[in-house]
């Protein structure tokens, strides 16, 4: 019941801002709309609503988790124009495996997304029930399942850990 | 001078975009042509669409605006990540300068379980 | 070989580009609002890469490789658009974004499950 309240709240505030200048028609209409999308959807959005009531976790996302992505983002973007303007193209690609802790789902989206926008890497395949992640890396450091773990995986793992577990 | 900075964003946006279109065409294989254009065009975008909120300010095409790097930021990597998988499964091979495949190794064992 | 052709690329694009920022075709666009004439430049590079993505998708050798170039053109497509509001000061175009980026997710989620070969519903 508490995921319907909050999927419901989250879908009319996106509707309230698609049609801005909030007025009296566009209100009813996005009350209507959202509770049908509530009645379909049901509990798939929000897998761990007992989470949401916990402030700190919305503090260590906004101050942890967004200036780490963003400076790796942009270091991820240099990366590849230096690659692709580099005359014999240095690269040296591989697919490797990395462990992880993280278990929920809404963690584990949150994981690949980071791990294909930082420098090098891209999430390929998630096995969820060993809990691995299959990674293709433009340049391949190390090989084994433990090297890689420490390079990719590790430096959002503990972010993500403090938010969504 | 907001006008300025906007500009400034549009135009590192733009270059981006410009290099990973180059990346599309560079690189030797699927899984370097998705990575290098996916990166490369989803930070230009938002860099685009975060100039043109701030010329336009807080009217209703910013709103949007912001919607759309939030939407582009959570959408594109999920894509890139279903198009790996499914040419990695329809048999396109790595190039021929790759190291490691680890997925290969690991789905021979996989596919036995899956038709049973 | 290879730095051979990279010589030959290096020289074209960077006639291209000078060619575009210092003298430009002359394009649609409407005199009277700031910056017409960056924003006219802005949309001749964007044509440029939306070149580079369509040769991909001519000579690309797999699927894969066209679904790819389908992808990236879908989110250049939202930038253009972005651009556009603000060079003919039309704020529409961002619905077109906002529509088109949903419409192209969607589209790449379903080409990719049919380069998978299986069913939607999995």
């Amino acid at each position: 019941m508490k995921s319907k309240i909050i999927l419901f709240l989250v879908t009319f505030l996106v509707w309230c801002f698609l049609s801005w200048v909030p007025d009296f028609q566009h209100i009813i209409i996005g009350i209507v709309i959202s509770a049908f999308v509530v009645f379909m959807m049901g509990d798939l959005f929000i897998g761990t609503p007992q989470l949401i009531n916990q402030p700190q976790r919305y503090w260590y996302f906004i101050v942890d988790y967004v200036p780490v992505f963003l400076w790796e983002c942009f270091k991820a973007n240099l990366d590849v124009a230096y690659r692709v303007l580099h005359p014999r193209l240095p690269i040296k690609p591989g697919i490797v495996k990395a462990k992880t802790k993280l278990k929920t789902d809404a963690g584990l989206t949150f994981l690949a997304n980071s791990i294909t926008l930082t420098p090098g890497t891209m999430s390929v395949d998630i096995d969820k029930d060993n809990g691995c992640l299959y990674v293709h890396w433009i340049n391949v450091k190390d090989a084994d399942v433990k090297g890689a773990t420490e390079t990719i995986v590790r430096r959002f793992e503990r972010i993500l850990e403090r938010i969504f577990e | 001078m907001i006008d300025v900075i906007g500009l400034i964003f549009i135009t590192v946006g733009l270059i981006f975009d410009f290099f990973g279109c180059l990346g599309l065409i560079r690189l030797p294989d699927v899984y370097n042509r998705l990575q290098a254009s996916t990166k490369c065009v989803t930070l230009g975008t938002c860099g685009i669409l975060f100039g043109t909120f701030l010329i336009i300010g807080f009217t209703a095409a910013g709103i949007k605006a912001l919607l759309c790097i939030i939407f582009l930021i959570l959408t594109a990597p999920v894509a890139a990540h279903a198009i790996a998988r499914g040419a990695h499964r329809s048999g396109v091979n790595l190039c021929k300068d790759s190291i490691i495949d680890k997925y290969a190794q690991d789905k021979e064992g996989e596919s036995v379980n899956e038709t049973t | 070989m290879k730095t051979f052709k990279w010589i030959i690329g290096v020289v074209s694009f960077t006639t291209v580009g000078v060619l575009i920022i210092v003298r430009p075709l002359p394009f649609l666009f409407y005199p009277g609002l700031p910056y017409s004439g960056l924003f006219a430049r802005a949309l001749y590079i964007f044509i440029l890469s939306c070149f580079l993505c369509l040769l991909r998708i001519c000579r690309g050798p797999t699927s894969a490789d066209r679904i790819v170039a389908i992808d990236i053109l879908g989110i250049m497509i939202v930038g253009l658009c972005a651009i556009l509001s603000i060079s003919t000061a039309r704020t529409w175009y961002i619905d077109i974004g906002i529509a088109w980026a949903l419409q192209s997710f969607i589209s790449t989620l379903a080409l990719s499950k049919y380069l998978e070969g299986k069913g939607f519903d999995e």
